[in-house]
């Protein structure tokens, strides 16, 4: 099991904050999940196909070949506007 | 010291804090506060919404203020940022700096503040009278 996590603009466009998904055969990197939740439809495809999306595990920013493990959290963010 | 709250803070207290902290050893002091904008791209702002990544914030906060004591000689460090509802001319950011000399302050206070708005995980929703739009963020960092 993963704990998904999407923020800002993202969450709004998924209509979903954060879910549990098993972590699919196969699916060893941010990359591969990535794309794997792409499938799901056009919102998904789209809205995870932006290349300015930042990427975190275990909240620490990744890159997309960072190696996924059972029981991380992972998150997709647009680029950050605080301060 | 870091704080990620929804109430306002108090800069006075807060530098005042600082000075108590300090003990002698300090002899400098630089803060920053960032406050809400009541224009942007050319809309007037009604109220900006600053959501954030709960624990990854207060560890990328920490990231910085562990680089800035590494980097100069600090006696002591705040970063207080706020989240949730807030209106225009509403305090958003609080960033202070003690050194032994001004110098390591002012550089330190600068760069805490240029870190935490590109590697801290806040988000800005503005509302204009017809919209509710996320702030993009600049192209580079500046």
């Amino acid at each position: 099991m993963i704990q998904l996590r999407y923020f800002a603009s993202l969450r709004e466009t998924l209509g979903v904050g954060d879910e549990q998904v098993d972590l699919p055969d196969g699916i060893a990197d941010i990359s591969a999940l990535t794309g794997w939740l792409q499938e799901r439809n056009d919102t998904w495809r789209t809205a995870l196909g932006d290349s300015r999306l930042h990427i975190a595990v275990n909240q620490e920013i990744v890159k997309p070949d960072c190696p996924l493990r059972d029981g991380d959290e992972v998150a997709w963010f647009p680029p950050v506007t605080g301060g | 010291m870091i704080r990620v709250q929804t109430e306002d803070f108090d800069p006075g207290t807060e530098l005042e804090q600082v000075r108590r902290n300090n003990g002698g050893k300090a002899g400098a002091v630089v803060s920053f506060i960032g406050l809400v904008r009541d224009l942007n791209e050319g809309d007037t702002i009604r109220q900006m919404t600053l959501e954030h990544y709960p624990g990854m914030t207060e560890k990328a906060l920490g990231i910085i203020e562990t680089t800035a004591r590494a980097r100069w000689d600090l006696t002591d460090v705040v970063i207080i940022h706020r989240i949730g509802p807030l209106a225009p001319n509403d305090r958003i950011v609080f960033v202070a700096a003690a050194s032994a000399h001004r110098k390591q302050a002012f550089r330190a206070c600068e760069f805490m503040i240029d870190t935490l708005k590109t590697d801290a995980p806040f988000w800005k929703k503005e509302a204009t009278d017809s919209d509710a739009r996320w702030v993009s963020a600049p192209p580079a960092a500046g």
